[in-house]
């Protein structure tokens, strides 16, 4: 439906997105994650024509929106900080775009009010908008961008500004109306918790890129590369070269470890770097040839398991495990992975 | 047939780029506002130049009797610094009063500070002459006393009623710019002074001052500015022996009709009110790093005994009765007869009458251009209405050209702050050698007064209107066009409203400023339209019971306006943000 094709754009003389391109289906709810300053909220407001990209294009439905100002676009765009008038009460906010659409009062009284209800607010009908709390302004500035039933909504950080507990509550509501509602949502974050919860699909988008896009458990399960394993904060991440390419030996501080990698193997000689799921290890397995020693720094009870931190030498930073039964602070542990639970990464990120 | 379609949509695209470029909008928003003070404000000032160096007027440095302009300037800087030392010697320990303490009335005497800084200066002067001058009612009562045939205290035309008035106009100014920084300290600084070690005095000197003095100075040089740029007051109240240079430059050009002399003085006062009105806002830009989170009422306390509680009486006494003493006896003298109109003989009825205020739509003498005072009252109501219609437009103008991030506002917005600078009397001069002849002939003059009003308005009404544009979240407007808001929809729906708080008090900006008037009014209003201020200047000066208690009457009236402007201003404005 949505179609983004190359798009450009520089910020302060820098390129900020670099040939963007990716497209939105029916009932999808994507979620485009990035780190802050990547450019999520600009790509956004190019989509929504708030702002013109310096190249490539925007598509509907096959038809190019480049002369479509963004008044006659029909998107919903819910704003970070919300945007609520402060000037109108909690229905007229709601009932503005439906006014912009000229439709007949009986009609925009019918459509605030379900609105109200989808939101659970409807005794909040008449209050200024600059008394409800950020839970509720951010289900007012919900409910208005989808009142005037828009063909694609946009949220950009929508609970960005929440405190965690509420964050969670309203994340399920969000979920739910948007299933609800079908309308096709590109989600921005830069929280990978809240881009999990709600997205059938994520979008990474770094360097001006889209470094990787799939589902959910694709991307954790196959990371690209190593920023991709950082940003979601996978594991331990080690960096070496590769020895041998059958079987995959990469020589690291840790010593020779054998690894399995994802599509192409990576060259002799070329740096990578190798990732360590903290809830693969094995502790205490001799039988495996991936095997290293550690003294325990620290350790925390994290309801189901025990955050181990390992100090295995001065070459590499702390090495993070989870383990079912306790261990002693100064002990030494000895720990072990399968080859095929480490996984080689490039660390280059000029592929793609 | 396609290369004339390519030739078209190539020409909107470009028209749409040059919309959409900062700083193309931001010209295009300026454009009127420039035009306007290029004509009205830059060209005059030109012609005040060009006139000391054009030879029609066989004038040149050389023969200019230079006692003639270092007189005025000597006496200009005098009163000013004795003017500004007299107003902190009140205004500092009124900031320390109202920082440091709760007393009885100390919301009213809050609200009355605010009355001065709009308070035009003939119902100044007025009031002081109602209180203190020859029919006013400290001398009518003491000859009543002591049965005297003439004023025991001679007020007027003295070079103390000049300190005095201006005081009066200006210790609100250190009041309110020296509490705002003071109670804006942050009070934990003074704790840790005490904690370390420190007497009261030390943590006074060491700390709490240095801290205050950015804005002790930028208030001392803003009063500074106003007594040294002082016309109304020096006129009315000092009398023919004192002239400051704003004076001396109306006597110059109007009764002795020297325009080159009056300006030079011009040009030289303009250049020093230049260079005050620089270095203060260099020291305001200063002021405003050490803010820190408002305390205010934090260290708000009664008065102890003894001592403190004595000065503190003492201040508040003193701030009531320079206050609202000339106010007051203004108001209440403009009611009460007690003298005898001219003609009138025998024993006269005294005591509570309407009189003047009836009498001012009456034209008593007939004469074809004596002009009933409330034809006066009407026509500064008319160009109050057309200097609030063009400051209102050109001002929205120049708030939108602000908002527009472009390097060319940096250049601009100071040329439209100059004016600010320029005196109302330098100003009217400049009019006068420029608009006094066609097409602006005798018959049309009366348009050039809302002109110039609008001048002296205008910079008020920018720092009402651009900081209000700016608090506007951006994202609104994004969010009212996302939602199918048409640009002119967005406008009508998301600016205006907000902005219209901010409209108001440019309204009443530019209402009371243009109402109180006097000094460019003197030069540009004729014998047949003359403003309120002007009318009020004729009649108070002239015999007669009558004629002095109508100027009352309408100085009064001006008095209620401009005070009900300013409480409304002080309603509607946003807080934390002071004109000073």
């Amino acid at each position: 439906m949505l179609e983004i094709k190359n798009i450009e754009k520089t910020y302060e003389g820098k390129p900020l997105l670099k040939k963007v391109s990716f497209t939105i289906e029916e009932d999808e709810t994507v979620s485009l994650l990035g780190s802050s300053g990547s450019g999520k909220s600009t790509l956004l407001r190019i989509i929504a024509g708030l702002e013109d990209a310096e190249g490539g294009q925007v598509f509907w439905k096959g038809e190019d929106l480049a002369e479509i100002p963004a008044h006659k676009r029909h998107f919903g765009l819910m704003f970070q900080d919300y945007a609520l008038f402060p000037h109108k009460n909690v229905s007229e906010n709601i009932a503005f775009g439906l006014r912009m659409q000229n439709r007949p009062a009986e009609e925009i009284e019918q459509r605030v009010k379900e609105a109200l209800e989808t939101i659970n607010m409807v005794d909040f009908k008449d209050r200024k908008v600059t008394e409800l709390s950020g839970g509720e302004q951010q289900r007012v500035a919900l409910a208005r961008a989808l009142a005037p039933e828009p063909r694609l909504l946009m949220l950009d950080e929508p609970l960005g500004a929440l405190d965690r507990t509420l964050r969670e509550q309203l994340s399920r509501e969000l979920r739910r109306i948007l299933r609800d509602t079908k309308v096709p949502a590109i989600y921005v974050t830069h929280d990978q918790e809240e881009a999990f919860s709600i997205a059938d699909r994520l979008m990474l988008l770094h360097d001006g890129k889209i470094l990787q896009n799939g589902k959910p458990h694709e991307i954790y399960q196959h990371p690209k590369n190593v920023w991709v394993a950082k940003f979601f904060g996978l594991g331990n991440l080690i960096e070496g070269k590769v020895r041998e390419r059958s079987p995959l030996i990469v020589e690291t501080p840790l010593g020779k470890i054998e690894a399995n990698c994802d599509g192409d193997t990576p060259q002799f000689g070329e740096a990578a770097s190798l990732l360590f799921r903290p809830n693969q290890a094995c502790i205490n397995e001799a039988d495996c040839m991936n095997t290293f020693s550690g003294e325990v720094i620290d350790q925390l009870f994290q309801g189901d398991d025990y955050h181990v931190m390992l100090r295995i030498n001065e070459n590499i930073p702390l090495f993070n495990i989870r383990l079912k039964e306790p261990v002693q602070i100064g002990d030494r542990v000895k720990i072990a992975y399968h080859p095929e639970d480490i996984l080689c990464l490039s660390n280059g990120e000029n592929e793609l | 047939m396609d290369r004339i379609l390519d030739g078209d949509s190539s020409s909107v695209n470009w028209l749409k780029s040059l919309s959409r470029n900062p700083n193309w909008r931001a010209l295009a928003f300026w454009v009127l506002p420039i035009l306007f003070l290029g004509f009205f404000f830059y060209q005059p000032l030109l012609a005040l130049f060009n006139l000391l160096i054009s030879p029609e007027w066989g004038f040149s440095l050389a023969n200019l009797n230079l006692s003639k302009i270092w007189e005025p300037l000597r006496f200009t800087t005098f009163q000013a610094v004795l003017s500004t030392l007299l107003t902190l010697l009140i205004g500092l320990p009124g900031a320390w009063l109202f920082t440091h303490f709760n007393f009885p009335g100390k919301k009213i005497l809050k609200l009355l500070t605010t009355l001065p800084f709009i308070l035009p200066t003939v119902v100044v002067a007025a009031g002081f002459n109602a209180l203190l001058g020859p029919r006013g009612w400290v001398n009518l009562g003491l000859m009543a006393l002591f049965d005297l045939q003439s004023p025991p205290i001679q007020f007027l035309n003295t070079f103390g009623a000049i300190l005095t008035a201006h005081v009066f106009y200006n210790t609100t100014i250190i009041i309110r710019v020296v509490s705002s920084a003071w109670s804006q300290q942050n009070i934990r600084l003074k704790h840790a002074a005490k904690v370390l070690g420190a007497s009261p005095w030390q943590t006074f000197k060491e700390v709490t001052f240095p801290l205050l003095r950015p804005s002790v100075l930028a208030g001392t040089l803003l009063v500074f500015l106003f007594n040294f740029t002082s016309f109304g007051v020096v006129l009315m109240l000092g009398g023919p022996q004192f002239a400051t240079l704003e004076v001396e430059i109306y006597i110059q050009a109007l009764h002795l009709l020297n325009l080159p002399l009056a300006s030079a003085l011009s040009i030289l006062q303009l250049f020093i009110t230049l260079l005050i009105t620089i270095a203060h806002r260099r020291l305001s830009g200063q002021r405003d790093v050490q803010i820190s989170p408002r305390s205010q009422e934090i260290g708000l306390r009664k008065p102890k005994k003894g001592l403190e509680r004595l000065v503190v009486i003492i201040l508040v006494v003193t701030l009531f009765s320079l206050l609202v003493a000339p106010l007051a006896s203004l108001a209440l003298r403009s009611f009460i007869k007690l003298e005898a109109s001219r003609g009138e003989r025998g024993e006269i009825q005294r005591g509570f009458t309407l009189r003047y205020y009836q009498e001012l739509g009456i034209n008593r003498r007939g004469a074809l251009f004596y002009v009933p005072p409330i034809a006066a009252a009407r026509n500064s109501f008319i160009f109050a209405l057309i200097t609030i219609i063009i400051t209102g437009f050109l001002g929205l103008l120049v708030a939108y050209a602000l908002l527009q991030s472009s390097p060319i506002n940096a250049f601009l917005d100071p040329l439209l702050m100059l004016p600010l600078g320029a005196s109302a009397i330098t100003l009217g001069l400049g009019f006068i050698i420029v608009f006094n002849r066609p097409p602006f002939s005798d018959i049309n003059f009366p348009i050039l007064l809302p002109i110039a009003h609008s001048l002296v308005a205008l910079p008020f009404v920018v720092r009402t209107l651009s900081p209000a544009l700016q608090s506007i979240p951006y994202s609104l407007r994004s969010a009212a066009k996302v939602l199918g808001a048409h640009p002119f929809r967005v406008w009508l729906e998301v600016d205006l409203p907000l902005l219209k708080p901010s409209l108001l008090v440019s309204i009443i900006f530019a209402l009371t400023i243009s109402l109180g008037e006097f000094g460019a009014s003197t030069f540009l209003s004729r014998p047949e339209y003359p403003t309120l201020p002007v009318a009020i200047f004729r009649y108070i000066s002239q015999p007669g019971a009558l004629n002095y208690g109508q100027a009352l009457a309408m100085s009064t009236i001006l008095m209620t306006v401009c005070a009900g402007g300013i409480l409304l201003i002080e309603r509607l404005r946003m807080p934390g943000k002071d004109f000073f």
